[in-house]
């Protein structure tokens, strides 16, 4: 059949040709297949509404404004047992991006560094690593956490060894730090009047290293000179800020850790439950990044290498200014998964009792208030949210890194 | 693909909820057994013995119930269940009875739509520390790290008892009682919090249970009870009235020892019907004549289970106290069977 009889027949359309017309069929299947897909959504949302509602138990948000009553011990925002279980689902919240954030941040160091480091040529490190990744990728992560909190507070000096007029153990670092099976204390910075002008210099020695680092990248750009902008960057970013400190007369003290009848007051307070959810998180993710960034820079052709060992390049500053800018295309996509995932794995908090949004909201509030749906639903909205939010930056990024095609 | 998993898990919810509203008797013969929510292991109340056969305190009153309802006290399905799974497990329908050291309150009661049977333990929260801390009292526990399951009145109790007396406490939430075991004997946590009576059980487990004791504060009224879902009363009335036929049967002196003697018929109308040799009491319930005699059969009356599971000659060592029947003292009363 000719194109010209398709033209010609189409001011005739015919109720049939929705079905007969290869032009149209596509589009009526997936019309008819949109629709039963709502009915069914319609259908599922009214029979649980329907059924909530036979159980006596309608669907209400009301009770996220009512007083939780019961206590986070680790939280970034100012709660206590008055507050409501909406705030103390923020509470919840922001425990899960902390673990989030920290546990990206240090599984991206170690999983790049391994994964540069199992292709090494020194047949001891590549093993070593290659150890590092099958065992850590092929345990569940639940295990590690349980692990790492067992090893933590059976491990740690016990925090009554702290205790009374001559305690066994001592502070470290000068009496400053206490590594405890019940957390670790460190100092507290406290801010006193005239604490100002030290802070915003230390914001504008920020802007000044970013600054110098785009001005020295253009000058090497322009006149082909390198600057040692790592030694320059380090001195930007310790140097004003400290002069501040001491011309100002030290408005910046620290409020040390002191033990009282049971524990260290004053001070911060890392609990072990965030620190083995962290270092498992992290360990267990860093081996899936380790084998992406592999991928990536077995990725890179080797030829690319060989020219820059003819053009007399180092090995190392090969990696750095060759072969991980090509890589990195390679490597981020699947990145994003790992750090989605990162985060979806903090869920388990849980089980060594960190209180994220899933042992608030999802835990406390939950059993507390008898709201399940109401409950899940927000909680999925919650990760929903976090990793398109995640996703959304790395997508991002890796349009940013993308081979520019001009 | 995330839409899919909201509405995989409304499905679920709203089906298991259409399903869970049948009748609870009519299902449970139907499927031959009962099931029975019971705690994830704690010792006397219910864990698994060295065989692998429930026993305790709570698991003896759901083998009343299935021997009553199905004539065997081991056609009983056990599901373990955390203070966080065990209320959508009830409503669900997944569970036909609740017996896991539950607090009667009145949101459970009224909020989650539960209806409570009885009170088989009147306990109350305690609080168990080292000897080695040097305490001797609650009210010295003002800075303490204090570990807790989750998902339970303790919590919530907790909050309110330290509010009112001023003190300051750090929590260290805890999902099952094993790990809030680990991190008590590791010394991560100064103090263990929950029912007195889980403390003593607890406290039976460990390696050196002298080095450990109960404070003498109890701080909350903790009723404890098996439930089951609002809205079947029939079944409500089935469970209820086996858990009191088991206390009636103690006040009345019946016994697993002299059952037999008794059912034939006695001199007292009560026991007469209460075992079924007179009247009508479990046509009425929707069961048999003899479906008290079976329910005390299975474990014997509440006295024997009491002293068999977590009684003083056990090694969890619980006095009666408030639990002796009325008649001695206590609060363990059941309405008449009449």
């Amino acid at each position: 059949m000719s194109m010209a009889d398709q033209t010609a027949s189409k001011p005739s359309f015919r109720l049939s040709m929705l079905i007969y017309d290869t032009r149209y069929r596509s589009m009526t299947i997936q019309v008819i297949a949109l629709i039963l897909f709502m009915l069914a959504v319609a259908w599922l949302l009214s029979n649980a509404a329907s059924n909530l509602a036979a159980l006596g138990k309608p669907l209400s948000f009301s009770f996220l404004s009512q007083p939780a009553g019961y206590d986070i011990n680790q939280t970034l925002i100012e709660y206590n047992n008055q507050m409501s279980h909406g705030r103390a689902a923020l509470v919840g919240i922001l425990n899960t991006l902390l673990v989030a954030f920290l546990g990206c941040v240090l599984a991206t160091i170690l999983g790049v560094t391994i994964g540069v480091l199992r292709l090494s040529n020194n047949w001891i490190v590549s093993r070593l690593m290659t150890i590092y990744i099958e065992t850590f990728r092929n345990v569940p992560v639940l295990l590690w956490i349980l692990l790492t909190m067992a090893v933590l507070i059976e491990s740690l000096p016990k925090i009554a060894l702290f205790r009374g007029e001559n305690p066994i153990n001592t502070m470290s670092f000068g009496n400053s730090v206490a590594f405890t099976n019940a957390g670790t204390f460190i100092p507290k910075p406290i801010f006193l009047s005239g604490s100002t002008p030290v802070v915003v210099i230390f914001f504008l020695s920020l802007v000044g290293i970013w600054a110098f680092g785009r001005w020295a990248h253009k000058r090497q750009d322009e006149t082909g000179v390198v600057l040692p902008t790592f030694s320059i960057k380090l001195a930007i970013f310790f140097l004003p800020s400290i002069a501040a400190f001491y011309i100002l007369g030290q408005p910046i003290t620290l409020e040390y850790p002191v033990m009282a009848r049971f524990r260290f007051e004053g001070g911060f307070v890392i609990r072990n439950s965030l620190i083995a959810l962290w270092l498992a998180l992290s360990f267990y993710t860093a081996a899936f990044i380790a084998e992406a960034v592999r991928a990536g820079i077995q990725a890179v052709s080797h030829g690319q290498t060989e020219a820059a060992a003819a053009l007399g390049i180092r090995p190392r500053r090969t990696m750095q200014l060759i072969v991980l800018p090509q890589a990195l295309r390679v490597i981020i996509p699947p990145m994003i998964s790992q750090y989605l995932n990162l985060t979806k794995n903090s869920s388990l908090a849980i089980a060594v009792g960190y209180m994220d949004i899933t042992g608030t909201l999802g835990g406390i509030t939950l059993n507390q208030t008898g709201r399940e749906m109401e409950s899940l639903v927000i909680l999925m909205a919650c990760y929903l949210s976090i990793s398109i939010t995640v996703s959304l930056f790395m997508n991002w990024y890796n349009e940013s890194i993308k081979m520019k095609e001009r | 693909m995330k839409k899919t998993i909201v509405l995989g898990t409304l499905a679920a919810v709203g089906l298991t909820a259409g399903m869970a509203s049948a009748g609870t008797l009519d299902d449970v013969k139907a499927k031959g057994e009962l099931a029975c929510g019971v705690s994830t292991g704690l010792v006397g109340f219910a864990a698994p013995d060295a065989n692998g056969e429930w026993a305790g305190f709570d698991v003896s009153v759901c083998r009343a119930v299935a021997a009553a309802v199905l004539g065997d006290p081991t056609a009983i399905k056990f599901v373990p269940l955390t203070g966080k799974t065990r209320f959508t497990a009830l409503a669900s329908g997944e569970v036909d009875v609740l017996a896991r050291n539950t607090t009667w309150t009145f949101s459970r009661d009224v909020d989650l739509k539960f209806t409570f049977v009885g009170v088989n333990y009147y306990d109350g929260q305690g609080f168990m520390v080292p000897k080695a801390l040097g305490v001797s009292s609650a009210t010295e526990l003002d800075g303490a790290t204090i570990c807790i399951q989750t998902g339970t009145t303790t919590e919530l109790n907790l909050a309110d008892y330290f509010r009112s007396n001023g003190m300051s406490y750090e929590p260290v939430p805890i999902e099952t009682n094993a790990e809030s075991q680990q991190n008590y004997l590791a010394g991560a946590c100064d103090v263990y919090t929950t029912d007195a009576s889980g403390l003593a059980a607890t406290r039976a487990t460990f390696e050196n249970p002298d080095d450990h004791m109960l404070l003498p504060e109890i701080v909350s009224k903790e009723p404890l009870g098996p439930l089951v879902r609002h809205g079947d009363d029939q079944w409500g009335d089935i469970v209820r009235w086996t858990l009191n036929a088991l206390i009636t049967a103690e006040e009345l002196g019946v016994t697993s020892a002299n059952l037999a003697e008794k059912s034939a018929g006695t001199d007292n109308p009560e026991i007469n019907r209460l075992l079924g040799s007179e009247g009508n009491l479990g046509e009425m319930l929707g069961l048999d004549a003899a479906w008290a005699a079976r329910a005390i059969a299975a474990g014997g009356n509440y006295g024997e289970i009491f002293e068999a599971n977590i009684g003083e000659s056990t090694a969890i060592g619980l006095s009666r106290g408030l639990n002796a029947q009325w008649t001695q003292g206590g609060l363990i009363y059941s309405p008449p069977f009449r």
